[in-house]
């Protein structure tokens, strides 16, 4: 579904990440990990199209095409969905409004007609309920005075509403306690197909309990430089960065 | 002949024809003389320093109009807030349509300057208000002067007005180009709750140039929410100098939506009279082209124990042009006063200007002012988060100046006016987002 190949990119003239490689096929779950400044969020966003980041080299390809040329929007009409570790509050639209919006301008890109209200209402129910989610909630402003937690349950709202082939999980467990944390996973997991792939951006291990990778990469300084089963993950918080950073020398 | 000296020789005629005993003869005579004096503002004066009004001055306009104009009401039903009942009060050319208006004499006065000038039995009130709350500057004095024609609105205390008023100046262009003066009375009594919409509108491309002063009282604990629509055709400008005398307990909110026209300036002055008035300044300003709005406020706080509340959030694209002058004076007796003032802009393109400048005059030493001046441009990030979510860059853009300026919307307490101004931002950003913006 997603095959990075060899990926430098970066701001002005720095490059932050330096020959990335990575293949994600549908039905896989897998776990970026690293210490902070390795390039993370750089690779989430680059993926999702943010313009501030220039590709220098090497090549994105999402269902075999290659994604670089695309806007942000053309990619999330592809498919691709990134949740953010800091959603922007958004005053005076509503999260159902704005959710709406989202799911009619894709359609709209796929020369479908708007979804019939009645089947937006349903859809927006049943979301809601498997996330837990307040219907009062779903009236307040776009994550105007949102706690943490409650930025990172409607992003994981957003992603079960508009159903990406590709999520990327940006930092969703960052700001979460444990109860969040398992409804959030719980939503991620029961969203799970054998179509559709999950990418999750983690510092710590402990997300990693209740949404279980496939597979867990070590990124650190723009590079993947190791990778393996869901057990590297328990090695990473058991010893942290530095062992692997020590074998690398 | 210059603008000036045509509008001083068209007085002499104009006075002529009114009656010897008019009780405003001598206030008509001393406000002309102030204008003599005084003419059109220049770049000179200070509080003029970024509006040139030359532009408009050079035009040849017809000071009286000539003849009646009419116009179907099909034609201009958009004009109006049609989805409720509404009071109105409607000129055409300056001259009132009484085909177009829906006044009332039932429980409260709705209707025309020109009767309450006239009659005896509104002597004893105009003696009281009319020009009462104003400035002696050069333009309200020329308004003075010619004052004749304009909304009369009185409502008697405990009134609670059930449905709100339009004041609505049409200009048909059938003159190359015209000059408006129209002169509002509002006296809003003790207790009385009022919504009143002002829109001036120009059905043609020429040129239109109006001169207006509205005054308000609003008496002890009277409630008054004035909502200006300018949205006008690109050759009408607009200088619109409003009053408002509070006096204690009374609540006055004032929201202009500037969207269109080819220059406005608006003098907006609050006097707080009396003690725990309760003042709303709002503003939500979207330029384009060569389109100028000026912003000039002013709230006096002469009593104690008062509060006044500024809001104004402008976005210019193109080489358009915003001032925003917002002043607060609080007088050494205006103890415990608690002013706010906030002016955030956004510059769309690199040719768009804003010259902000607050001026806080405090001369009590127990008060609570501050003040907040943005100039900016955009969220990238927020651009890019909205986007990511499948929405096109052009309506990412929109509801991000659409969430910029909303909380400006919020004290709209009119629901029909509230979803008029939310489509003519939408139209106004050029976009249709499918939901109600």
């Amino acid at each position: 579904m997603l095959k990075i190949i060899d990926l430098h990119a970066g701001v002005s003239d720095k490059d932050i990440l330096k020959g990335i490689n990575l293949e994600v096929k549908a039905g896989e779950v897998h776990a970026i990990m690293g210490p902070n400044g390795s390039g993370k969020s750089t690779l989430s966003s680059v993926i999702a199209g943010k313009e501030e980041f220039e590709i220098t080299k090497g090549e994105i390809l999402f269902e075999g095409e290659d994604i670089e040329e695309l806007d942000p929007e053309e990619r999330a009409h592809k498919g691709i969905f990134l949740s953010f570790q800091y959603p922007v509050e958004i005053p005076g639209v509503s999260v159902t409004n704005f959710i709406k919006t989202a799911i009619n301008e894709t359609r709209k890109a796929k020369g479908l007609e708007d979804m019939p209200a009645a089947e937006m209402l349903k859809k927006i129910k049943a979301k809601a309920d498997l996330l837990e989610i307040d219907r009062k909630f779903l009236s307040r402003s776009l994550n105007e005075g949102f706690s943490g937690g409650e930025k990172k349950r409607n992003e994981i709202f957003q992603l079960a509403m508009l159903e990406p082939k590709l999520a990327i999980l940006d930092e969703t467990d960052s700001g979460l306690d444990i109860d969040a944390l398992k409804v959030v996973a719980n939503g991620v997991n029961k969203l799970r197909t054998k179509d559709n792939a999950v990418v999750v951006i983690t510092h710590y291990q402990r997300l990693l309990d209740y949404i279980v990778p496939d597979f867990v990469h070590v990124l650190i300084d723009g590079k993947i430089v190791k990778s393996g089963t869901k057990e590297l993950a328990y090695d990473l918080e058991a010893k942290g960065y530095d062992w692997i950073k020590e074998e690398l020398v | 002949m210059s603008l000036k000296d045509k509008l001083l020789s068209s007085y002499i005629a104009f006075e002529d024809h009114l009656e010897d005993d008019s009780p405003l003869h001598d206030l008509r005579n001393e406000a002309i003389k102030t204008f003599e004096n005084n003419g059109f503002p220049t770049k000179k004066d200070e509080a003029w320093k970024y509006t040139s009004l030359n532009s408009l001055l050079k035009q040849d306009y017809s000071i009286f109009p000539k003849r009646e104009n009419n116009i179907e009401f099909k034609n201009v039903k958009k004009y109006f807030l049609h989805d409720i009942d509404t009071y109105k009060i409607v000129f055409i050319d300056g001259v009132y349509s009484s085909f177009l208006s829906e006044t009332s004499h039932d429980g409260l006065d709705v209707c025309l300057l020109s009767s309450a000038l006239s009659k005896p039995k509104y002597k004893p009130v105009i003696e009281a208000y009319f020009n009462k709350a104003v400035k002696q500057d050069s333009l309200t004095s020329l308004n003075t002067a010619f004052a004749k024609e304009g909304a009369y609105i009185r409502i008697p205390k405990h009134k609670e007005v059930e449905k709100p008023i339009e004041i609505i100046n049409f200009s048909t262009g059938n003159e190359a180009a015209t000059f408006l003066q129209p002169r509002n009375l509002i006296i809003v009594g003790e207790n009385a709750h009022v919504q009143i919409i002002e829109r001036h509108q120009s059905l043609s491309q020429n040129a239109v140039f109006t001169n207006s002063v509205t005054e308000i009282f609003a008496e002890k604990r009277a409630m008054v929410d004035y909502y200006k629509i300018q949205n006008d055709a690109s050759e009408a400008s607009l200088i619109d100098n409003t009053y408002i005398a509070q006096e204690r307990e009374s609540n006055a909110s004032v929201h202009t939506f500037a969207f269109g026209g080819k220059l406005i300036r608006n003098n907006l002055n609050f006097f707080q009279n009396g003690e725990h008035c309760d003042s709303t300044l709002k503003g939500i300003t979207i330029l384009k082209d060569k389109q100028h709005v000026d912003h000039n406020t002013l709230v006096h706080h002469i009593a104690p124990n008062c509060e006044s509340h500024q809001d104004y959030k402008g976005i210019f694209a193109d080489s358009s042009t915003g001032v925003f002058n917002g002043k607060i004076v609080v007088e050494k007796e205006a103890q415990k006063i608690d002013a706010f003032q906030q002016n955030n802009n956004i510059l769309i393109d690199d040719k768009a200007t804003i010259n902000a400048k607050p001026q806080l005059e405090i001369f009590a030493d127990d008060v609570k002012c501050s003040h907040g001046c943005t100039i900016g441009q955009l969220n990238e990030d927020a651009l890019f988060y909205l986007r990511s979510r499948g929405i096109a860059k052009n309506e990412a853009r929109a509801l991000l100046m659409y969430a910029f300026a909303n909380n400006v919307l919020e004290s709209v307490k009119v629901p029909e006016i509230k979803t008029r101004i939310n489509k003519l931002i939408a139209n106004k950003l050029g976009v249709n987002l499918g939901f109600n913006l």
